[in-house]
């Protein structure tokens, strides 16, 4: 199964206020995308629209995959936070998709994405026992046990010490490659890092910014990723 | 162990107050028995008064599993569907303007001279607590898990079952402790209407006959009763919501 892309292409409001004016998205097939910007414009709100979950927000123009195929049922969200169950153990938390369509977990496939996440020794634990670096691997093994060929991320990683964030990025850049994947976040760092292609939304709408060369994710003090990280944060800083 | 001591002591301090106030005042013994005296009489009439404890034991805990069991299903159908929210909410809160005391005698006509409309009583008591804690709680669950839910392809039925009640079973829990509470007074309430049977019945008719301290002995019974269904209410929900998290 190849990931397919996303266009969109439309403007978006909330409630009959405008929120995002008329924008072209597209979003490479395969590829890592950052969407980056301020609070405030929009970026969470094109997630939930692209995931069929924005009830409150209204698109005029058209969303679509790249393969013509409906985007229903293909799309996994991630988001800040890891909205696990306190209820259920890490390894059940991660069977969820299962649990709620009536299905059986396939409990191989679970061990295998908790192994992937180093989470194998905490699966019959209960979220309340891992540290904040755990539980966001528990929702990237929960993620990819949806096996979903779009993966939408929304700031997954911002509440993480910076130590906890760039292992997690490691972990969510080589089990996600190969899907389509758009992550919203609204730190240059992890855009320089993470991306195969960069885009900055503003109230001047949406344009696109050229990645550091190289595969991610790249070296936490890689030169170029590095000058790359700081030509965004002075558009971001403009553009405000 | 302390809070154990501390009762005992404020228990002890009580009857020394108690017992003072009937020495110093010297009222008649069928104004204000003693304590003493009340001890003895729980003791010689000790099998009536269990007679009639066991009658309101089982009047107040059917009531409180129907009532439980009603007020949770209520809860969760209006949680699940807008259109039951419209209709029935209006309706449930305008029952709550309605004393229920001022039922009990037509319980009494409907459900018999027996149990049955004691039952009834506990029930009207707790349902609205029941009902009104865990619909609450069912109305409050995050949207984010509900959105993550649909997004992994759940029906609203399965969204219900597997998020929004296990997540509202806190709210749930504090109805019931509530009812625990509230219980016994409906099926006081109904004893006294109209029985033959119970500790509000044993109480009245004591009263009737100026037995002040017998009626003393079942209220005495009646509220460690009552203090120990409340204890047992909330250890069993403490223990279920600790194995559910």
């Amino acid at each position: 199964m190849t990931a397919p892309g996303i266009t969109l292409n439309g403007s978006v409001d909330i409630g009959g206020a405008p929120l995002i004016a008329q924008i072209a998205l597209a979003v490479a097939p395969g590829q890592w995308t950052c969407l980056l910007g301020a609070s405030g414009v929009g970026k969470s709100t094109l997630l939930r629209l692209i995931a069929g979950i924005a009830d409150e927000a209204a698109l005029t123009g058209t969303l679509a995959a790249g393969d013509g195929a409906p985007l229903a049922g293909r799309v996994a969200l991630m988001a800040q936070s890891d909205l696990l169950l306190p209820w259920l153990t890490v390894a059940e938390n991660v069977a969820l998709g299962a649990r709620l369509r009536g299905t059986a977990p396939d409990k191989a496939r679970v061990a295998q994405r908790l192994a992937d996440v180093g989470l194998a020794a905490q699966a019959a634990q209960r979220p309340a026992t891992l540290s904040g670096g755990q539980r966001q691997r528990a929702a990237l093994a929960r993620t990819l046990m949806e096996d979903r060929p779009i993966v939408l991320l929304d700031e997954p990683f911002s509440a993480l010490d910076a130590r906890t964030r760039a292992q997690v990025q490691d972990v969510a850049a080589e089990l996600l490659r190969g899907k389509t994947v758009l992550m919203v976040t609204h730190d240059p760092a992890e855009a320089a890092r993470l991306s195969d292609a960069i885009l900055v939304l503003d109230t001047g709408g949406l344009r696109s910014h050229a990645a550091p060369p190289g595969a991610p994710p790249r070296a936490v003090d890689d030169a170029q990723m590095l000058s790359a990280q700081g030509a965004l944060l002075a558009e971001l800083r403009a553009g405000s | 162990m302390r809070r154990a001591g501390s009762i005992i002591a404020s228990a002890l301090v009580a009857l020394a107050a108690w017992q003072a106030l009937v020495l110093l005042t010297g009222v008649p013994r069928f104004i204000l028995p003693g304590p003493a005296l009340v001890a003895e009489t729980l003791w010689t009439s000790r099998a009536l008064i269990a007679h009639h404890t066991m009658i309101t034991a089982i009047e107040v805990l059917a009531g409180l599993a129907l009532g439980a069991s009603l007020g949770g299903a209520t809860a969760v159908a209006l949680a699940a569907s807008p259109l039951a929210r419209q209709l029935v909410r209006p309706m449930l809160i305008f029952s709550q303007a309605v004393p229920v005391f001022a039922l009990a005698p037509i319980l009494t006509l409907w459900f018999g001279y027996g149990i049955g409309s004691k039952i009834v009583m506990t029930l009207l008591v707790i349902y609205f607590p029941v009902t009104s804690a865990f619909f609450d709680a069912l109305m409050r669950t995050p949207q984010a898990w509900v959105d993550m839910a649909r997004l992994m392809g759940a029906s609203p039925a399965r969204i219900m079952r597997h998020i929004r009640i296990p997540a509202a079973l806190p709210g749930f829990a504090s109805g019931l402790r509530l009812a625990a509470v509230y219980a016994p007074i409906g099926a006081i309430i109904g004893e006294w209407v109209g029985a033959s049977k119970g500790l509000g019945y044993l109480m009245l008719l004591a009263n009737g006959r100026a037995k002040t301290d017998l009626m003393f002995a079942a209220l005495i019974v009646l509220a460690v009763c009552t203090v120990l269904l409340h204890a047992a209410v909330d250890r069993a929900c403490r223990a279920t919501l600790d194995r559910n998290g």
